[in-house]
């Protein structure tokens, strides 16, 4: 159970980006977070693992005070918290499974994670989650010979093998093309399911949002302004949050067909 | 984590190791055999006379606690070595940019039929192969000691570098102007002046600059084995363990690369 | 520039105020060609009589004399070996110097600064002068020379490692962090590889230089093939001297052929 309250964020001087803002994520649903460009969604993404720091207001994950911790208090808890990313974010010169493996990095010795001397166990884990996502024939491959959407399933295992509470997805789509960003979006609702994980995803892919969530949160200046199920999300409430923001910006192409709709 | 077991549960493997920058084992091992031999044998092959080594700091602390503080007494030395050193970077960077030009034009592959090509080449090659300090000591012999021995050497340090990327940039002049001009019926010479020199031009001057200023470097160091500037007045000072002074100049030889760094810096950024 | 509506009647190719400026600096630099010309302490004779002098002493060097060559190549390995282990401890040393040198990795504003002082004095004074100093402090021979080539090669090196620091992707960088690694296993994981090929690349062209380096350390005491050349111009003994230069001068060519072999191979 992930609880935000009253979340403050300025950047400097500036008006602030989020602007006391309240959001609960209970047990294992699955949450998209629509709005504009500059809405606050990113900023809030990256307020939870302390990426970006809250100017005020408290997170809670689990019971865990996520906004008092500090050094090595604070690494612990982002161990627990997995991330996916517009860019991937993988280090291109090293092989898949290193990159997986870095997932554990928190976990893991120094001693081994430098030698690359991975535990047992963690390899296992590793061949089967890359297996699930279908790239486990990479393992050795540099990930940058990799396709974009075979980029983002590496992105995916990594954050999986820190065996997170919480998944943030930061635009997983963005860079896709749409076919592979909705393979993306299947995996992620599966694997919510199987793993019993609450995914929070920041999109602009509307269409897509409706379609792959069990509950969407429309962003507009730093607050919360819509919040409910993807059928409740109508004409009128679509304009509120985008308003001023051209129809075809806004991602609401209507003609995206899903692969294979299951548990829809 | 059921579901992600339910596939063949043994099929891949439980350890991993990352595949080796050297597939095959044999070179691998060899290579690196081969390398720790040579270094270790490098180390061991040295002659050190460790019992002078073990003095080095005792002595490093007398050399330091006579160089502070710097003693700018002799100022008027420091400034005669300083405007001997700039005069001999400013001659040798006119005559070695000079004297480039048609050395670059002798190594432009474009331009010279293979024999003056080679012969082009040569040169580079063997102005940019030997230290400046060598030519020097050879200049030195030659000519004697003094600030000619140190314009001669930098003329033969700026060729090295000037005329080698001269030729590069008239090896990738645009061949289509030269033939515009030979199609009007211009003649060898003017051919050079109106469709290859406008190319090469800029890149000449921001070369210039760049010379000026490492000349500006190298005379301070030829200058030690007695080729003029301020590299002399700094051997003298150490020869005479008058360490304080041979600070001053280190400091001073330190603050004018840095600027004259800065200024052409700032010149050829304007220019470019 | 050119008016529309009068159709001039000579055609310039600068303004007159670029042409002012051009001439400005054609005048400087005239300037001081001449102030340097004229006041330069040479004997001017002398200048006059170089050609002959040049062609004097290199006709004495013909033919090369190589009954010493196997002494001559034993110290020519040995200035490579100056090269080649000052390169590597200064590849070393120069690690921790880049990385408090680059902005984005260096702790605080003082290890920062601390970092460019130790670069800039460290490019600032060049390998001769550095060699001067440690062979007053080692006594002349090998150590000095090494120590004074790592000392110039500490600025070299960390300068590019440092900017490439400074270039490379955040992302990766932040990612990591995400995952709660430590400071220490991010930079193992997120910088050193991205930063690795420019890496070897720097090690590899400094190598080649410190090469042409260390054949001149000896002329101030500092070991290597320079020792050789000094004696023999020393006495007058130009052929053996001839021979040294050929062999520096292959040294030099074979360096470079196999640095850029090896800059193909890892890169």
């Amino acid at each position: 159970m992930l609880k935000i309250s009253q979340l403050v964020k300025r950047y400097g001087n500036g008006a602030p980006v989020l602007k006391g803002l309240d959001l609960e994520v209970p047990g294992d649903s699955i949450v998209a977070i629509i709005g504009a460009s500059g809405a606050g969604k990113s900023t809030l993404l990256r307020c939870i693992n302390r990426l970006v720091e809250p100017s005020s207001g408290t997170i809670e994950l689990n019971g865990l005070k996520l906004t008092d911790l500090k050094g090595a208090g604070l690494r612990a808890a982002r161990r627990r918290i997995g991330m996916i990313f517009q860019g991937f974010n993988l280090v291109d010169r090293l092989t898949v499974m290193e990159n997986v493996q870095s997932g554990r990095l928190g976990y893991l010795p120094t001693w081994r994670a430098v030698l690359r001397r991975y535990q047992k166990e963690d390899i296992r884990r590793a061949y089967e989650l890359m297996e699930r996502v279908g790239i486990a024939h990479y393992a050795n491959k540099r990930a940058d010979e990799l396709s974009g959407g075979e980029r983002q399933r590496v992105g995916v295992v990594r954050a999986l093998m820190q065996e997170p509470e919480i998944l943030l997805a930061d635009e997983p789509t963005a860079s896709l093309d749409p076919k592979t960003s909705e393979q993306i979006m299947e995996l992620l609702r599966s694997l919510s399911r199987e793993l019993s994980l609450p995914v929070l995803i920041n999109i602009h892919n509307v269409a897509e949002a409706k379609l792959y969530t069990d509950r969407i949160v429309g962003m507009r200046f730093g607050r919360i302004i819509f919040d409910a199920e993807p059928k409740a999300l109508d004409k009128a409430a679509m304009d509120e949050i985008y308003a001023g923001v051209p129809a075809e910006e806004r991602g609401e192409v209507d003609n995206v067909m899903p692969l294979k709709v299951r548990n829809a | 984590m059921s579901a992600a077991t339910d596939s063949s549960p043994q099929k891949w493997p439980d350890s991993w190791r990352r595949p080796p920058l050297i597939a095959n084992p044999i070179l691998r091992y060899g290579l690196i055999t081969a390398v720790t031999t040579y270094l270790v044998w490098a180390c061991f092959m040295l002659p050190v006379d460790w019992q002078r080594v073990s003095q080095g700091f005792a002595r490093a602390a007398r050399i330091f606690n006579g160089a502070f503080p710097p003693s700018f007494v002799r100022s008027g030395l420091l400034i005669d070595g300083f405007l001997e050193s700039l005069k001999i970077a400013i001659l040798a960077t006119v005559g070695g940019v000079l004297l480039s030009i048609p050395i670059a034009f002798m190594a432009a592959k474009n331009l010279s039929p293979k024999p003056i090509y080679f012969l082009g080449r040569a040169l580079i090659i063997i102005a940019r192969s030997f230290h400046p300090v060598i030519v020097a000591i050879i200049f030195v012999k030659a000519v004697g000691f003094g600030p000619l021995a140190g314009v001669l050497t930098l003329i033969v340090y700026s060729v090295g570098f000037v005329a080698k990327m001269l030729a590069e940039k008239i090896e990738e002049i645009d061949w289509g102007q030269v033939e515009a001009m030979r199609s009007v019926g211009a003649g060898y010479v003017s051919t050079l002046i109106y469709s290859v020199f406008p190319q090469i031009m800029p890149r000449q001057i921001g070369l210039s600059i760049y010379q000026l200023d490492s000349n500006l470097r190298a005379s301070a160091v030829v200058g030690i084995v007695g080729a003029g500037g301020i590299g002399s007045t700094l051997a003298n000072a150490f020869g005479r363990y008058d360490y304080d002074f041979a600070l001053a100049i280190t400091i001073v030889i330190v603050a004018v690369i840095l600027l004259s760094e800065a200024v052409s810096g700032q010149i050829r950024k304007r220019i470019w | 520039m050119v008016s529309m509506d009068t159709t001039p009647e000579v055609w310039a190719r600068y303004t007159p105020r670029e042409r002012l400026q051009r001439f400005a600096v054609f005048l400087v630099t005239m300037v001081a060609i001449v102030w340097a010309l004229t006041s330069i302490d040479v004997i001017w004779p002398w200048v006059f009589d170089a050609p002959q002098q040049m062609v004097d002493l290199f006709g004495r060097m013909v033919p090369p004399d190589v009954s010493n060559l196997p002494s001559i190549l034993w110290i020519l390995l040995e200035t490579v070996n100056i090269a080649t282990i000052a390169t590597a401890v200064a590849v070393f040393v120069s690690l921790p110097v880049a990385y408090i040198a680059a902005q984005n990795t260096t702790p605080n504003a003082a290890t920062l600064w601390l970092g460019r002082f130790i670069l800039v004095s460290s490019r600032s004074v060049n390998t001769i002068i550095w060699a001067l100093l440690f062979v007053a402090i080692f006594g002349p021979g090998i150590v000095a020379g090494i120590v004074a080539i790592m000392f110039r090669s500490i600025g070299f090196i960390g300068k590019l490692l440092g900017e490439a620091i400074e270039e490379i992707d955040r992302r990766p960088v932040e990612a990591l962090e995400a995952t709660g690694a430590s400071r220490f296993k991010v930079i193992v994981y997120a910088i050193v590889p991205q930063v690795m090929p420019t890496f070897w690349a720097v090690a590899i062209l400094r190598w080649d230089i410190n090469l042409r380096e260390s054949t001149v350390l000896g002329l101030v005491g500092a070991g290597g093939i320079g020792i050789i050349l000094q004696g023999a111009i020393d006495t007058f003994n130009w052929p053996e001297a001839a021979t040294v230069l050929l062999s520096i001068l292959s040294l030099v060519v074979l360096g470079e052929v196999v640095s850029a072999w090896l800059r193909k191979r890892i890169i």
